[in-house]
């Protein structure tokens, strides 16, 4: 295909690009405009200038500084910990190759897959057991239990094929097991762990299910939560919905902006495995 | 030297014990529950396997499982099928021809609804397919209740999700066909075979594993749906957009049903088990 074909093709993907960022644009337009504005211009006119109230009411209304603050302990937690734990048990299978390590990871891959409504009512009644209902500790212990299981999956793999004389080199000089681990297997494996903990951060930031059962008060709620419950709401105007979904958009853009390239890296990485 | 294994076992004990409590513990709870009517507060009551054939003559239950259906349509059919002729075109068409850098360009505008939390994508189209202010009905002259309409709302809250999904195949297969062997194009270059004949007979075999996986990923994805249902519809109007995950969201939290909610999360689990144990078969005998 030669001449105009070819621009044809190209022609028909940015087509489509652009209905794929179109809400985006939209949001960001109607997300500045006044409420006057907006019902007498609709949704699809250019602002006619920066009318940033509707962000700031609804920024203030659902105090949103604290469901940012309270998404990104939640995450920081999980991440690292859900990293933790997922090299220590990837040093026991990918290296150690503990007896059983098959039957072991074929458990973790279930733990992954497994819907969280089959543990949703449980995990609701020991919290509220043990009295960490509506904490964030909770999200965090059980999050952190299902990322890691993906995680021990996945560093197993690389970690199985981790070289051998590096340690046993390790090992003459006497250094123990947790020395090696530490000074080794962590440095050299450092770039999966990287992605590891850009993938737990952004996908506990993004989880909607367990946090919107555990957290229910005003101030331990996360962001997903807040702009998902208030979602339909009455009180709620057009412009204010729109400045509503801008402030979930724009955290996500900004990390998707930052970790472009071991996102993409790490996606591909993950499916692979 | 013989490497000693066993001091290793004591690295899986942090592990172990949480998943024990947060997985393995609560995951027993929840079939034993099924066998129970409950409340939620007091003592279960055992009645046996009463809530699983309450379940197989309810209605909702059957609708919540072909809405299902629609969905891994519209999360994993579709967005794989588009993806494939996207993640072809961009590679050897458009990389070729106009470059790997607009190509990459393309590439992450259609990767970034994925980046958003599914419940703000969900806000986000709640807003725009707003029956009386949204952008939808305003671009196209129309006046409908897409999410408020029983017969409109299951195929838009699909529509909403191949939106969602699109992204997530197109880098997959792109990357995929990364590691093709560029001479195989080449000799059906000089055979003559049109692009068609090549997408069909050189990208689509050789990028297999990859298309397993998406597909496999995407499904369990749809099996397990809950976030957009919640923001976008509540399972209604009516019935009308009810997935599984969501009844038993309903009947834990809503409904006091806590014994009938527990049978549908255990039915949800073992049919994602089997899917997955179904796919990782097909694949182990195509390779």
């Amino acid at each position: 295909m030669r001449g105009p074909g070819r621009w044809a093709v190209l022609f028909a993907l940015v087509v489509l690009a652009v209905v794929m960022i179109f809400p985006f644009v939209v949001v960001a337009m109607n997300a500045v405009k006044s409420p006057a504005e907006y019902s007498s211009q609709g949704p699809l006119s250019l602002p006619d200038g920066l009318y940033l109230q509707g962000i700031v009411d609804f920024w203030n209304r659902v105090e949103f500084g604290t469901k940012l603050w309270n998404s990104f302990v939640i995450s920081a937690s999980v991440s690292v910990l859900a990293v933790v734990l997922s090299v220590l048990n990837a040093y026991a299978l990918g290296i150690g190759r503990v007896k059983g390590r098959l039957w072991i990871l074929a458990l973790f891959l279930v733990a992954n897959t497994l819907p969280q409504e089959a543990l949703a009512y449980p995990l609701y009644y020991l919290a509220k057991a043990v009295d960490l209902y509506d904490t964030q500790l909770a999200v965090i212990i059980v999050m952190t239990a299902i990322q890691a299981a993906f995680g021990t999956y996945l560093l197993s793999a690389v970690l199985g094929q981790f070289p051998k004389e590096i340690l046993e080199a390790a090992a003459i000089d006497g250094a123990g097991r947790l020395r090696s681990l530490w000074r080794i297997v962590v440095p050299i494996s450092r770039p999966t762990i990287n992605v590891l903990l850009i993938f737990f951060f952004i996908w506990t930031w993004n989880e909607f299910f367990l946090p919107l059962i555990f957290l229910i008060s005003n101030d331990t709620q996360t962001v997903p939560v807040a702009l998902g419950v208030l979602q339909g709401q009455r009180y709620m105007d057009a412009t204010m919905s729109s400045a509503s979904a801008l402030l979930g958009i724009v955290p996500a853009v900004a990390f998707f902006l930052i970790f472009q390239r071991t996102l993409t890296r790490g996606v591909t990485v993950g499916a692979i495995k | 030297m013989r490497v000693r294994t066993r001091g290793y076992w004591l690295y899986l004990i942090p592990s172990i014990l949480l998943f024990l409590a947060v997985i393995v513990v609560p995951f027993l709870m929840n079939v034993g529950a099924s066998f129970t009517r409950w409340s939620g507060v007091g003592t279960p009551r055992w009645i046996g396997f009463d809530n699983y054939t309450r379940l197989l003559t309810d209605e909702r239950f059957w609708e919540s499982f072909q809405h299902n259906v629609g969905l891994i349509v519209a999360m994993a059919v579709v967005p794989t099928m588009i993806g494939l002729v996207l993640a072809a075109s961009l590679f050897d068409y458009i990389g070729k021809r106009f470059g790997t850098r607009t190509a990459s360009a393309l590439r992450a505008m259609y990767y970034l609804p994925q980046v958003l939390p599914v419940a703000v994508a969900g806000v986000v189209w709640g807003w725009m397919l707003h029956p009386s202010y949204g952008a939808v009905n305003q671009i196209f002259g129309l006046d409908l209740d897409w999410l408020g309409d029983p017969d409109l709302a299951l195929a838009t809250v699909m529509g909403v999700m191949v939106w969602f999904q699109l992204g997530y195949p197109v880098v997959i297969f792109m990357a995929g066909l990364q590691r093709v062997d560029p001479s195989y194009y080449e000799a059906a270059e000089i055979d003559g075979a049109s692009w068609w004949r090549k997408f069909w007979h050189i990208t689509i075999p050789q990028i297999r594993p990859e298309i397993f996986v998406v597909l496999l990923t995407c499904t369990i994805a749809a099996l397990k749906v809950f976030g957009p249902i919640f923001v976008l519809t509540r399972g209604g109007p009516g019935n009308a957009t009810m997935v599984p995950s969501y009844f038993s969201y309903l009947n834990f939290f809503q409904k006091s049903n806590v014994g009938y909610g527990s049978a549908i999360a255990t039915v949800l689990a073992l049919i994602i088990v089997v899917v997955t144990f179904l796919f990782l078969r097909v694949q182990e005998r195509e390779s």
